[in-house]
């Protein structure tokens, strides 16, 4: 099996072009002098990406803010989902790994739920339960309650849900690799715990924990099924690009799309040299 | 001190159970709950089910769901066929940088947003798209073709999103398969397809299973690639779902909805992982 027949190699071939054929296509058509993302090729132009609207009659993406309002609520959700995730989901580990009490294995597996659960239930049951949240306590408080209602918070809270398993098990894989030793020898030395947590523990963690944020980060960005059931009238990225693809959309759209898959090939070697550094 | 190391405890606990409690279990519980109301009078609401009978009682709902779970698992199984000859070639052919290099390669496009992914498919189907333009430039239409809105390309996108959670597992479980008992089965006598059938194959079963309940899983939770790829002939029943939520705001119906779709996907995830004896943990993680 070792020496593939040539029918075998052809395949592996006609499958990559596959994989990557709508990718370059959306990259290539974001440099189309036309205003439609779509062929003949009409001339190489970066209207799309700084045009103010003057040739085409649509602003390119760093002119438009529609595009750049909407990165903006993307990063209003993505920031502290990353945030939250990095700290609550080093927590959990530290939970999974080193605390033992009665119930641990149940929670491990229920950890792991979120996985298994469409993005649209997650998103339908979180949108329902605290709108029954808000109404009880707004009649009881007597006063509005809108980061209960559909908006951008209600949104952090729908991405939270799943990417605290992804975070949680990013960080307790790094955990399960600790020598314990080493903290055993600082703290003989003579340190208090806090200072081995911060010296010793920490700063091994430090990978997974850059890891974990920004794999939240791109989730988080990305995520489209579990936001679309819990936006308000603040449009994070994804949602945008949704409704314009919907409606039929200027190449600006491919500039878009373009700036995201440079951000992911950065993360993706940041990833490659931190795995490498590791080793 | 034991008191003290109990409090630490609950501290620690106390986000875990937050998580679990406020974001996962407690919403459930809701729409449960809700799934199981039925308007009888402008905001007066008794309990029945009504919104089941609804569903089994109108076609639509029903058909959609039933569409939904058939092409789920038509594109679970034409990805698995797909992937199959990858994986294989990843686990024992390809070695060291190329190795390397085939499973980043495609691991590549599946860090990019569903949405993109699933633009670069519009872009090339559609009747203006670029498969149409190289069709008529080569001289084999005459006229512009509409490859999109159809099964065709729901299925298409659907298979495109699920490869790369096939092609991962099957590479980690054909991975340990000793090249020895591949020798011994070939100077057995076996031919290509009998070591492929009786080795190989059974060999990466664990992959095949894990790979498949994850791809079924995020197929048929789907919602942006039938609704933008498939347009009005998409029809499935996350779309379904939505439309009650937010078009129709009939809540108690989507809640409905959405248990049948919870209870359709944890159905197929237990029912392939009692029949390979593997828990979702090992499962996920191969993953």
């Amino acid at each position: 099996m070792n020496r593939p027949s040539l029918l075998w190699k052809l395949y592996i071939a006609a499958f990559y072009v596959f994989l990557f054929a709508p990718l370059l296509v959306v990259a290539i058509f974001a440099f189309n002098a036309s205003p439609f993302p779509s062929p003949p090729w009409r001339g190489f132009t970066l209207e799309w990406f700084t045009g103010t609207g003057a040739v085409f009659g649509k602003p390119g993406v760093l002119m438009d803010p529609i595009w750049l309002t909407s990165i903006g609520n993307s990063l209003k959700v993505a920031v502290p989902v990353a945030l939250l995730a990095v700290l609550i989901g080093t927590v959990n580990a530290w939970v999974l790994e080193r605390a033992e009490f009665r119930g641990k294995t149940l929670l491990a597996m229920m950890m792991l739920w979120p996985l298994v659960i469409p993005g649209v239930v997650l998103g339908i049951s979180i949108l329902a339960f605290f709108s029954r949240v808000a109404n009880g306590l707004e009649e009881w408080l007597q006063r509005d309650l809108d980061f209960l209602r559909p908006g951008l918070s209600l949104v952090v809270l729908g991405q939270l849900s799943f990417i605290l398993t992804i975070s949680t098990l990013i960080i307790a894989a790094r955990l399960r690799k600790f020598d314990r030793s080493l903290e055993e020898a600082a703290l003989d030395l003579g340190a208090s715990r806090a200072r081995v947590l911060r010296t010793v523990t920490l700063p091994f963690l430090k990978p997974a924990l850059i890891g974990a944020g920004l794999v939240a980060l791109l989730m988080s960005f990305e995520n489209f099924n579990t936001t679309l059931m819990l936006v308000g009238s603040d449009a994070p990225l994804p949602i945008t690009m949704y409704g314009q693809m919907r409606e039929g959309a200027t190449p600006a759209i491919n500039a878009v799309s373009l700036f995201l898959m440079l951000a992911v090939g950065g993360i993706a070697s940041l990833f490659a040299l931190t795995s490498k550094a590791e080793v | 001190m034991k008191s003290a190391q109990r409090l630490t405890l609950y501290l620690l606990l106390a986000p875990a159970i937050l998580w679990l409690g406020l974001l996962i279990v407690l919403p459930h519980v809701e729409i449960l709950i809700l799934s199981f109301s039925e308007r009888v009078a402008p905001r007066v609401y008794a309990y029945g089910a009504g919104n089941y009978l609804e569903f089994f009682t109108e076609p639509l709902y029903w058909r959609t769901f039933a569409r939904t779970a058939i092409m789920s698992i038509f594109v679970t199984a034409i990805t698995l066929v797909l992937a199959f000859p990858i994986a294989l070639y990843i686990a024992r052919v390809a070695q060291g940088r190329t190795k390397a290099m085939l499973l980043l390669l495609c691991l590549l496009p599946f860090w990019v947003s569903e949405l993109v992914r699933t633009l670069g498919w519009m872009m090339l189907l559609r009747e203006t798209g670029v498969v149409s333009y190289l069709l008529r430039a080569m001289g084999l239409a005459d006229q512009p073709v509409e490859l999109l809105y159809n099964d065709g390309a729901v299925i298409l996108g659907l298979v495109y999103g699920g490869l790369l959670f096939m092609i991962v597992p099957l590479a980690n479980a054909l991975e340990s398969l000793e090249p020895s008992v591949v020798e011994a089965g070939f100077d057995l006598g076996g031919s290509r397809w009998t070591v492929l059938r009786r080795i190989v194959i059974p060999h990466a079963m664990p992959g095949i299973v894990a790979g498949s309940i994850i791809v079924f899983m995020l197929t048929v939770g789907n919602f942006a690639t039938p609704v933008l790829l498939g347009g009005k002939n998409g029809l499935w029943f996350t779309e379904q779902i939505y439309a009650q939520f937010i078009t129709r705001f009939n809540w108690p119906q989507g809640a409905a909805f959405g248990m049948l779709l919870l209870l359709l996907s944890s159905i197929i995830v237990w029912a392939g992982l009692r029949l390979t004896r593997q828990s979702l943990g090992t499962t996920l993680r191969q993953a």
